[in-house]
């Protein structure tokens, strides 16, 4: 193992820490190099919520499910042990769909958080 | 657990072919929306790839309810919920233990004591842990044995996927396989985990809107859960609707286990190689925003984990009570099709088509997991520490687009090879006990025991895994030993890897240097890193997102639905 001498080099040559980061393997290597892409990460910034996305599927699943079940005949419900299964799953979903929208319109996705220098708090979250 | 202890059948078939739905344009409508959206995540989460961090753990910034909402979701495949309502026709509410004893206190394990060590240490993979911890020989032999079980259950995933589809849909299996594949590629390429994660969350939802109906329905046909019991106690024994009844040391029960045997075998080596080392279900944890979330991520997931039983449970209960002999040749029906049977009998157009496409979501949940843990594995674990070592950010990620839609093509190909064993679910859990338990014993000495030099995390690995291959391999197969079931002979090759790993991992250490103090900061249990001294953000102090309530919380209301069980 050359691993003592990687250590060594890798102290005298901070600037290239990619370099060093694929030779040197210990732990300060892999918090350097993910501490960084994690200063260019854009996913925090850019990625949508999904809650937009839950929120608008059940909307439309449970509008199309309750109509199915306004409509249904008696075959149907008596295929489901007499129960209206698709007028009341269509409400549930309908429901869930309604409570993701409600939710990410009272609690709006937060700003992406204002780029930290290396110094402040490396686990990010909003700086006060 | 993952998967069920055992397809009882030796025919290649999943389910029984008379099992066509009556599907209409309503059903397909449903379902196209599903593929619509599914493939509009891809889309929209592309745009947040910039770096190969965002490719393969989202940037480390999601919030813990959609972390903890994937981990479930990568979990509940649909091998899952059609074999563990199979378990139940077969054996009855034993199942329980798979949930309660078999997972709650391996997620809680993983989340209060691992996940500090995972993320503080800002790993991107199981691995790369080995890395640290170990040498380049551990990381570089568990890297390759990830890959490979990776490509191997993805494409278990597929087949069955396949047969399901065959049965219920009547379409021909390569088309299923083609087209389930072709979405899985096309998300996971585009928009990396974060699509994979966001069509997790949404699997869980969908997946749950399939089965509630199914449980509520057959629950209401059999009488609910008091002639459910009846019916069962009557026809299959007191034991059946029971959680502990016969399993005492030296009793017969259809499970083939005692209580020892579940707590340990299942509760212990299976159940915690399963959830705290397998990078498919930890990788969700590790793309969490911070330490909290990540901690709280297989914590979330517990609480639907433990009332997910009930909805494979009671469907699998209520198939055993509404069909004499359900699962026997005489009935025309096999265990797995319980789920089938209750959908066909029970679901009119427009549930139906919401719990095809609930089941449909489950198995390209459990396919997108393995992949995305395997293109993330390939590319920073192999390719970019091995092979390509040197490149921008930006060639890591081009590659790993490529090598996801490698890894998509190889699962086909290893779901053409799942087709050729005889029973997919025993042949899942085979894998498991070869790849899943060795990697925990190297993890769990490499952790606990600061001792464990740097070459014994290799040779563990690497005795472990050959030990759980020859006891299957030679011992079972060529009878040298004689163990019943194909179950049976999993659950000691999982016990043999534990302990061969664990053995040479003692014995390796006690001859050769261990690694310097310095070096195990944040990696053994007692150190500290700088990642786990990170200040909680804003609202983290709640009372609701402490670790140690979500997790002691979890743990006493898994044991407190024993009690309705166990008397």
């Amino acid at each position: 193992m050359t691993e003592n001498s990687d250590h060594s080099d890798r102290s005298a040559n901070p600037d290239h820490p990619e370099h060093s980061a694929r030779h040197g393997y210990s732990e300060k290597d892999v918090q350097r190099e993910v501490t960084e892409l994690e200063g260019k990460s854009a996913t925090a910034a850019r990625l949508f919520d999904i809650r937009r996305i839950i929120g608008g599927l059940f909307v439309i699943y449970g509008v199309i499910v309750t109509i199915v079940g306004l409509t249904d005949d008696d075959a149907a419900i008596d295929k489901a042990e007499g129960i209206n299964i698709n007028l009341w799953t269509g409400l549930g979903m309908l429901l869930l769909g309604l409570f993701f929208l409600a939710w990410l319109k009272l609690r709006p996705t937060a700003p992406p958080p204002p780029d930290v220098d290396a110094g402040a708090a490396p686990g990010g979250g909003p700086t006060e | 657990m993952h998967t069920p202890t055992q397809t009882p059948t030796n025919s290649p078939t999943l389910l029984a072919a008379e099992l066509r739905l009556p599907t209409n344009w309503l059903d397909y409508t449903l379902l196209g929306i599903y593929f619509v959206v599914v493939l509009g995540i891809g889309f929209a989460a592309r745009r947040s790839v910039k770096t190969s961090l965002d490719f393969f753990l989202s940037g480390r910034s999601l919030p813990a309810w959609v972390t903890g909402l994937a981990f479930i979701s990568a979990n509940l495949a649909a091998t899952e919920i059609l074999g563990m309502a199979a378990n139940s026709a077969q054996y009855g509410a034993y199942t329980v233990h798979w949930y309660w004893i078999g997972a709650i206190p391996a997620m809680v394990f993983l989340g209060l004591v691992m996940m500090p060590f995972y993320y503080g240490s800002k790993v991107r993979s199981v691995p790369e842990f080995l890395l640290l911890r170990f040498d380049k020989g551990a990381h570089l032999l568990s890297s390759i044995l990830f890959a490979f079980a990776a490509i191997l259950i993805a494409g278990v995933n597929l087949y069955a996927l396949a047969i399901v589809v065959e049965a219920l849909l009547g379409w021909p299996q390569w088309v299923a396989i083609v087209v389930a594949g072709f979405f899985v590629l096309a998300y996971i390429t585009l928009g990396g985990l974060s699509s994979a994660i966001y069509n997790e969350v949404l699997q869980f939802f969908v997946i749950l809107a399939a089965l509630i109906p199914i449980t509520v329905l057959s629950l209401k046909k059999v009488g609910g859960w008091d002639g459910l019991s009846d019916k069962l106690t009557q026809t299959h024994g007191d034991d059946f609707v029971t959680a502990w009844g016969g399993t005492g040391i030296g009793e017969a029960n259809p499970l083939g286990a005692n209580w020892l045997t579940i707590v340990l075998g299942l509760g212990f080596v299976l159940s915690f190689g399963y959830w705290t080392t397998n990078f498919a279900e930890v990788q969700r944890a590790l793309s969490a925003k911070n330490l909290s979330a990540a901690q709280r991520t297989p914590l979330i997931a517990a609480f639907p984990k433990i009332f997910i039983v009930f909805l494979v449970m009671i469907p699998g209960l209520a198939a055993a009570a509404l069909i004499p002999g359900f699962g026997t040749k005489e009935s025309g029906y096999q265990y797995n099709d319980a789920i089938p049977y209750l959908m066909e009998g029970l679901l009119p157009n427009g549930v139906l088509g919401i719990a095809v496409t609930g089941l449909l979501a489950a198995f390209m949940a459990g396919m997108a997991a393995n992949v995305s843990s395997f293109n993330t594995v390939f590319t920073t674990d192999i390719w970019a520490k091995y092979v390509v070592t040197d490149r921008e950010d930006g060639y890591y990620v081009r590659f790993g687009r490529l090598i996801t839609a490698i890894g998509v093509l190889a699962s086909i190909g290893t779901a053409f090879l799942a087709s050729s064993f005889s029973n997919i679910m025993s042949y899942l859990q085979t894998l498991f006990s070869f790849f899943n338990v060795p990697m925990f014993v190297v993890f769990i000495v490499g952790m606990f025991w600061k001792r464990a030099s740097m070459k014994s995390g290799f040779w563990g690995l690497l005795a472990g895994t050959t030990a759980a291959m020859v006891n299957y391999f030679v011992f079972y197969k060529q009878d040298i030993i004689s163990i019943p079931s194909d179950q049976g002979a999993n659950f000691v090759s999982a016990i043999a890897g534990f302990v061969a790993g664990g053995v040479v991992m003692v014995a390796v250490s006690l001859f050769t240097a261990p690694k310097p103090t310095e070096e195990l900061q944040g990696l053994v249990y007692g150190t500290r890193s700088p990642g786990m001294a990170e200040p909680p953000a804003p609202g983290d102090e709640a009372w609701y997102r402490k670790p140690a309530l979500l997790g002691w919380g979890a743990i006493v209301l898994a044991a407190a639905c024993y009690i309705p069980f166990s008397f």
